[in-house]
C-alpha cells in the first residue's frame, strides 16, 4: 500500500519545551492507524498540528507531513489550509457537545458545511444533510435538523460530528478520542460507526487513543508514543501480541482482562518537559533501562516486523539485544 | 418559562414602585414651601388654604402619593412654576427625544467601532495592535467625558472649525443636518462605551476562541473571518449585551454632561437647570423618566437572554 | 482500560505563589507602579498645596487676567478673574481627593450595612432589600447625586453626602454577593453547628471575608467618586465658586475655550491624569487581589 500521509521527523516546540521529538510514521491509503499513549504523550498535538490548527504563536513546527496530491502540509498558507480542511482532512473531536457551536442548530452547521465544501444549493444541502444524519444512525433525521446541540444526547452529538466530518468525503479523518466522553454502552457503537463510515467512504483514519487494546482491535496499525517520542510502531496485532518495547509491554500489562494474573502499574510519573532526559524519554521509568538509555536516543529501527526505538528491547535474548 | 418572565416583570414593577416612592419623597423633602413658591411671599390665609386644597396638600400623605402616581401615569406631570409650561410636554415631548437621539447615536458609534476593535485585538492577541487597543480601552474608560467634549470643541470646533459645537437639529426633520450636529456630542459620549466594549469583546472573545467549537469550525474548513465572526462573536453576544444593558445608566449620565458641554436641550440640561431653579417637579419627572427607561431596558435584556443563547430556551 | 494514574506531566516547579507575588508586583506591573507614583504625586500636592502653590488660589490678579501659560509668575496661566491656575489646580487636588475619599467612605459603609443585612437576612427581607438596592442602581450615580443635591443644596459637604449615598448601591450589591458566598461555605455552617452565637459568626467569619473584597472595591470606586463629584461641579450644581474645584474650573473655562483654552485644559488634564492613574491602580489591585479575577478575566 502507498502512503496517503507520510509524517517525517515531526518536532514541535512550545517555547523551550520539545513537545514532539522527531516523530515519523506513514498512514496507508484506506488504512487505519492509532496513535496510542498516556495523556500528555503528544498524540492529540500531532492530530492538531496535522490539521493546521496550531496557532503560530504557541508552537513552532519542524519536519514534514507529505499528503498525497497536496505536498508538505507544513508549508501551506492559511488560505490553502482552509481549502483542504473539511474536504481532504476532517476531524472528530473528543467532546462533541463542546465541539458543536451551541448557538446554531445541528442542521445549520451541517448545511453550511455542505454548501461551502461541496458547493451545494441550500435545498440540495438540506437533502444531503438528512441522508448523512440517517447514515450515521440518527432516527427522524429531518426533524433533528432543527435541534440545537444541547438538545441531543452525547452519543447523538458525536454522530452529528461524524456526519459533519464525513460530509466532504475527506481522504483522511482524524478521530481524537472519539468515544472517551461517551457512556460505555455507546462507545462500541460509535467506534463501529466510525470504522464502517471510513471504509464506506474509502478514507484513511488516524485515531488518537489511550487504550492499546481498543487500538489494536480497531486499527490496522499502531504508533506507541511516550512524552512526544515514538517508542514502537507497526502492525496492530503484532504489537499487542508480541511487544518489543518495554513501554508497549507495560501498556499491554495494564490492560485489565478477565483472567489476567498480574497488573503492573508503571512506577513514577512522566518527567516534566523542562527536565526530559536527552536520550529515551522513557528511561526514567523503564524496567529494562541501561546506563546509556537516558543519554543516547535509540533510533527507530525495523525489528521483527515492526519499528522499535529501544537499546534493550523485551522478548529478545540479551546477547542479541546488545 | 412563563414563571421566569412573570418573575422578572414583577421584580421590575416593584423596583419602579420603589423609585416612584423615592421620587415622591424627594418632592416632599425638597426645601422651600411649594405654596410660597407658587404664590410668592405675600398671600392671604384664604389663598393659602385654597392653594393647599388645590395642590391636595391637606390630604393624608398616602392619598397624595396615590393621586400623584395616578396623575403621573396619565401624563399629568404638573406645571413648571417658573416657565408656567406643562412639565410633561417639556420633559417627555421636547427634552427626552434629544437625549435619546444622542444616546442612540453614541451607542451605535460605540458598537460599530468598539466591537471590530475588540475583535481585532482578540485575534491579534499580544501584538502591538492589542497593546494599543488596551491603552485606548484604559484611557477611554477613565477619561472624563465632559473634558473630552471640551477638547473636541477646541480641536474640531475652534482650531479646524469642521463641526458645529452646539445646538440640536432633529434627525427626523433633517437627517444629515442632525447627523452633522451630532458628530461631536455622539463621539464624546460614546468614548467611554467604545472603550468598555473593546475591553469586553477582547476578554470574552479570547476565551471563546479557545473553545472546541472554534477548533471544530476551523477543522471543517470554515474561513478565518467566519470562524471569528459567525462562531466567536455570536457566542459572546450574551455577556456583551448584559454589560451594555447594565451600563446604560452610565450612558444616560454621560448624556447629561454631554448635553451641557454642547448646549443640547435634552433631559440632562432640563434636570440641571431645574435643580438650579429649584423646580422640584421637573427634577422628579426627570428622575422618573431616567429610572423607568433604565429599568425597562434591563428587563428587555433579561428577556432577550433566551434569544441570545439557545440553551436558555424552554426545551421542546 | 489503560488509564495510567499520574501520567500527566507535572509542572516543572510549583512556585511559592504568595511570596513571589508580594515581592514582584511592582516589577511585574511597571504601569501600575508608574500610575501609583502619579497618584501619590497628587496626594503629595494636595497635602502640601499651601507650600507649593505660588499664589492664594482665590487671589484675583487684576493686572493679569486670562494670562496664557508661562507668563511670568503664572506658570500655567490665569483664568478670567486673574486667579493663578497652577495654585488652583494644586488646591483643587485637595478637594478632588477629599471629596472622593469622603464619598467612598460613606458609600462603602452604607453598602456594607445594607449588603450585610440583605445577605444575612435571606427570604423576603432580602428580596425587598435587594429591590431597594436595585432601585438605587436604577439611577446612574450622577443622576442620583443630582437628586440629592436638589434636596441638600450646594457645597463641598453636600457633594460628599450626595455622591456617597449614590455609591451605596454598587457597594451593597458586591457586599451581598460576598456574604452569600461566604455563607455558602462550609466553615460558617460548621461554626453555627458548634453553637457559636450568631453575632460571633458574623463578626469572626463573615465580616473579615467581606471587608477584604470591599477594600479592593473602595480603591476602584475612588475614581468614580472623583469623576461624579467633579461632574456635579461642572454642571454648576456642586461646589460653589470661587472654590478651586477642577470641575468648576473646567466649567468656567468652557465659555472661554476659543480664546483661553488653557483655562479648561489645565484642570482637565489634571483630572484626566489623576483618573487614568487611579484606574490603572484600581485595575492592578483588582487583578492582583480579587479572587474572582484570578483566573482569566480582562
Amino acid at each position: 500500500m502507498t502512503a496517503l500521509l507520510s509524517v517525517q521527523n515531526l518536532t514541535l516546540h512550545r517555547g523551550s519545551r520539545r513537545i514532539l521529538d522527531d516523530v515519523s510514521f506513514d498512514v496507508p491509503k484506506g488504512g487505519t492507524l492509532a496513535l496510542v499513549g498516556e495523556s500528555g504523550a503528544g498524540k492529540s498535538t500531532i492530530a492538531v498540528a496535522l490539521m493546521g490548527l496550531l496557532t503560530r504563536a504557541e508552537a513552532s513546527v519542524e519536519g514534514k507531513a507529505i499528503l498525497e496530491d497536496t505536498g508538505d502540509l507544513f508549508t501551506l498558507r492559511p488560505r490553502a489550509w482552509t481549502r483542504i480542511r473539511g474536504r481532504r482532512l476532517a476531524m472528530i473531536f473528543q467532546d462533541a457537545g463542546a465541539a458543536l457551536d451551541p448557538c446554531y442548530t445541528v442542521g445549520g452547521q451541517i448545511v453550511s458545511t455542505l454548501r461551502r465544501n461541496l458547493g451545494l444549493s441550500r435545498k440540495a444541502a438540506r437533502a444531503r444533510a438528512v441522508e448523512l444524519l440517517e447514515s450515521v444512525g440518527i432516527p427522524d433525521a429531518a426533524a433533528r435538523l432543527g435541534a440545537y446541540p444541547h438538545e441531543l444526547s452525547g452519543g447523538m452529538q458525536q454522530r452529528v460530528m461524524i456526519a459533519i466530518a464525513l460530509s466532504g468525503n475527506p481522504a483522511l479523518l482524524f478521530a481524537d478520542e472519539p468515544t472517551s466522553a461517551l457512556d460505555v454502552t455507546i462507545q462500541a457503537q460509535i467506534m463501529r460507526l466510525i470504522l464502517d463510515e471510513v471504509r464506506a467512504h474509502g478514507s484513511s483514519c488516524i485515531f488518537v487513543l489511550h487504550d492499546l487494546a481498543l487500538a489494536s482491535q480497531s486499527c490496522d496499525e499502531v504508533v506507541v508514543l511516550y512524552a512526544g517520542q515514538v517508542m514502537e510502531a507497526g502492525d496492530a496485532k503484532t504489537l499487542l501480541s508480541d511487544p518489543r518495547h518495554p513501554y508497549t509491554a507495560l501498556l499491554k500489562s495494564c490492560v485489565l482482562e478477565i483472567g489476567t494474573a498480574e497488573l503492573t502499574p508503571p512506577e513514577g510519573s512522566v518527567p516534566s518537559y523542562d527536565a526530559m532526559p536527552a536520550g529515551c524519554r522513557f528511561a526514567t521509568r523503564c524496567p529494562n533501562a541501561l546506563p546509556r538509555c537516558a543519554g543516547e536516543k535509540p533510533p527507530l529501527v525495523p525489528r521483527d516486523g515492526r519499528n522499535v526505538a529501544c537499546w534493550n528491547p523485551v522478548g529478545v535474548p540479551k546477547a542479541e539485544a546488545a | 418559562m412563563f414563571r421566569f418572565i412573570a418573575g422578572k416583570v414583577f421584580q421590575t414593577l416593584f423596583v419602579l414602585f420603589l423609585v416612584s416612592v423615592a421620587s415622591f419623597t424627594l418632592l416632599k423633602l425638597a426645601p422651600g414651601d411649594p405654596i410660597e413658591i407658587a404664590l410668592g411671599n405675600e398671600y392671604s390665609e384664604e389663598a393659602h388654604q385654597d392653594m393647599l386644597a388645590e395642590l391636595g396638600l391637606d390630604r393624608p400623605v398616602v392619598e397624595q402619593y396615590v393621586t400623584w402616581l395616578a396623575d403621573f401615569v396619565r401624563g399629568d406631570w404638573g406645571t413648571s412654576y417658573t416657565a408656567r409650561a406643562d412639565i410633561f410636554t417639556y420633559a417627555f415631548v421636547e427634552a427626552l427625544p434629544v437625549t435619546l437621539t444622542l444616546a442612540v447615536f453614541a451607542l451605535g458609534l460605540a458598537i460599530l467601532i468598539g466591537v471590530p476593535l475588540g475583535v481585532l485585538s482578540a485575534v491579534k492577541k499580544d501584538t502591538l495592535w492589542d497593546a494599543g487597543s488596551a491603552a485606548f480601552a484604559l484611557t477611554g474608560t477613565a477619561f472624563p467625558s465632559f473634558f473630552l467634549g471640551i477638547v473636541l470643541i477646541w480641536v474640531f470646533g475652534v482650531k479646524f472649525a469642521m463641526f458645529p459645537v452646539m445646538g440640536f437639529v432633529a434627525p427626523w426633520e433633517d437627517f444629515w443636518g442632525g447627523l452633522y450636529h451630532m458628530v461631536l456630542p455622539a463621539f464624546t459620549l460614546s468614548t467611554y462605551f467604545m472603550a468598555m466594549i473593546v475591553r469586553l469583546t477582547r476578554a470574552n472573545l479570547v476565551e471563546a476562541l479557545e473553545s472546541p467549537y472554534i477548533a471544530a469550525a476551523r477543522a471543517r474548513g470554515e474561513p478565518g473571518w467566519r470562524v471569528v465572526w459567525v462562531h466567536g462573536v455570536r457566542n459572546i453576544l450574551m455577556p456583551l449585551v448584559t454589560i451594555i444593558g447594565l451600563q446604560l445608566g452610565v450612558l444616560l449620565q454621560g448624556a447629561v454632561l454631554t448635553e451641557t458641554v454642547f448646549s443640547l436641550p435634552g433631559a440632562g440640561q432640563m434636570i440641571t437647570n431645574a435643580v438650579l431653579n429649584r423646580e422640584y417637579g421637573i427634577v422628579q419627572a426627570g428622575i422618573m423618566m431616567t429610572a423607568t427607561l433604565f429599568v425597562l431596558v434591563n428587563l428587555a435584556v433579561d428577556l432577550a437572554y433566551p434569544i441570545l443563547d439557545p440553551r436558555l430556551r424552554p426545551s421542546r | 482500560m489503560t488509564l495510567l494514574d499520574g501520567a500527566t506531566p507535572a509542572p516543572a516547579t510549583v512556585p511559592p505563589v504568595r511570596r513571589r507575588r508580594r515581592l514582584t508586583m511592582f516589577v511585574r506591573r511597571p504601569f501600575f507602579t508608574l500610575a501609583l507614583l502619579v497618584a501619590a504625586g497628587f496626594v503629595v500636592s494636595a497635602a502640601f498645596a499651601p507650600v507649593f502653590a505660588p499664589w492664594d488660589p482665590t487671589y484675583q490678579d487684576i493686572g493679569a487676567m486670562m494670562a496664557p501659560p508661562a507668563t511670568a509668575g503664572h506658570l500655567l496661566g490665569t483664568d478670567s478673574y486673574g486667579q493663578d491656575i497652577l495654585s488652583r489646580i494644586l488646591f483643587g487636588a485637595r478637594y478632588a481627593l477629599g471629596i472622593g475619599l469622603g464619598a467612598v467612605a460613606i458609600g462603602a459603609l452604607g453598602g456594607l450595612v445594607l449588603g450585610m443585612a440583605a445577605g444575612l437576612a435571606g427570604g423576603r427581607t432580602e428580596w425587598v432589600l435587594m429591590r431597594i438596592v436595585d432601585s438605587i442602581l436604577a439611577l446612574p450615580s450622577l443622576i442620583l447625586a443630582v437628586a440629592f443635591i436638589a434636596i441638600l443644596g450646594q457645597g463641598v459637604d453636600k457633594v460628599i453626602y450626595a455622591v456617597g449615598v449614590a455609591l451605596i448601591g454598587p457597594f451593597a450589591r458586591t457586599v451581598r454577593a460576598d456574604v452569600m458566598q461566604v455563607r455558602a461555605q462550609l466553615f460558617v455552617e460548621a461554626a453555627g453547628l458548634m453553637g457559636l452565637a450568631w453575632l460571633t459568626v458574623v463578626w469572626r467569619h463573615i465580616l473579615p471575608n467581606v471587608v477584604y473584597p470591599l477594600a479592593v472595591q473602595v480603591t476602584i470606586r475612588i475614581s468614580e467618586a472623583i469623576l461624579v463629584s467633579s461632574s456635579l461641579s461642572f454642571l454648576g450644581i456642586g461646589v460653589t465658586p470661587p472654590t478651586p474645584d477642577w470641575g468648576l474650573m473646567i466649567s468656567e473655562g468652557r465659555a472661554f475655550v476659543s480664546f483661553a483654552p488653557w483655562m479648561a485644559g489645565m484642570p482637565g488634564a489634571a483630572l484626566a491624569i489623576l483618573l487614568i492613574a487611579l484606574s490603572i491602580v484600581g485595575d492592578g489591585i483588582r487583578e492582583e487581589f480579587d479572587p474572582k479575577m484570578q483566573r482569566g478575566g480582562s
